[in-house]
């Protein structure tokens, strides 16, 4: 095994993303695991709130001041739109899962209303957010 | 079946012990699982955290400490770190191929998720059970 002569012929390789045109569907499937990596690192937030809540007002004043700066609205935004878009994403999966919507039709009709859906349900959860916060001040 | 095996491990015995690897699809199913358990329960977290804005600490306290939504955080939480923990393995294993590296991620990732869990955990308790 070790003395072999013979170098070894490499390996096939079998094709990777970058050899296929890229299509929605493709692309859908890239941001469901971008997003699902975006909340992964997103509960570090959920756990600062909720432990901040349980230590006491200060900690908690922090939590709000930080979510009120332009980067934690940033961040909030991108966490909702990440968590709406993963959800809408896995429910086109266990459709596809169930063994439904495999037509060319209706499989761009569901990928097409993922990202129409999330985008929607974000400025929807974001309004009520809105007026929950008070409305205009 | 082609031509009998010369093990002594009939084929019933090898998928009961799953072969070399000790384990086989729970990871697909257990994610499928969380997945269906998590649109009802994200649905109500959203839900949660919107009613909460702009409340104070007290407020938020009492809200999150009394019984029903603490209990729907907890499962929240719990499906979603569970979710989480096998959807960032998959991720790792697929794109990281230094056997090493490997090894030290996913041992990460498992720490990372177990450290989520029980901060969330203990900090809902902390609110239900006060002091």
């Amino acid at each position: 095994m070790a003395d072999t002569t013979t170098p070894l012929r490499p390996r096939p390789l079998s094709p990777h993303l970058q050899v296929y045109r890229l299509t929605l569907t493709m692309a859908m499937s890239i941001v469901h695991r971008i997003t699902g990596t975006a909340l992964y690192f997103g509960t570090m937030i959920l756990a600062w709130w909720l432990i901040a809540a349980a230590v006491g007002p200060n900690a908690y004043s922090n939590v709000e001041w930080f979510m009120g700066t332009l980067i934690g609205k940033l961040i909030l935004f991108g966490y909702t739109w990440a968590l709406i878009h993963h959800a809408l994403g896995g429910v086109r999966h266990l459709i596809w899962d169930l063994g439904y919507g495999f037509e060319e039709a209706e499989r761009e009709m569901l990928t097409l209303a993922t990202l129409v859906g999330s985008v929607a349900l974000t400025i929807v959860v974001w309004v009520i957010g809105y007026f929950a916060m008070g409305g205009l001040r | 079946m082609s031509a009998p095996s010369k093990r002594i491990l009939t084929p019933m015995r090898r998928v009961r012990g799953l072969g070399a690897a000790g384990s086989g699809t729970e990871h697909f199913w257990h994610q499928r699982v969380t997945s269906f358990a998590l649109i009802s329960l994200t649905i109500i977290f959203v839900v949660i955290v919107v009613s909460l804005l702009g409340r104070n600490h007290a407020a938020v306290v009492q809200v999150l400490g009394s019984p029903l939504v603490a209990i729907l955080m907890l499962l929240f939480i719990l499906a979603s770190v569970y979710h989480m923990w096998i959807g960032m393995q998959e991720i790792l294993i697929d794109y990281i191929h230094d056997d090493k590296l490997k090894l030290f991620v996913v041992v990460t990732n498992t720490f990372f998720c177990i450290v989520i869990a029980m901060g969330c955990v203990f900090a809902i308790l902390k609110l239900s059970f006060g002091v």
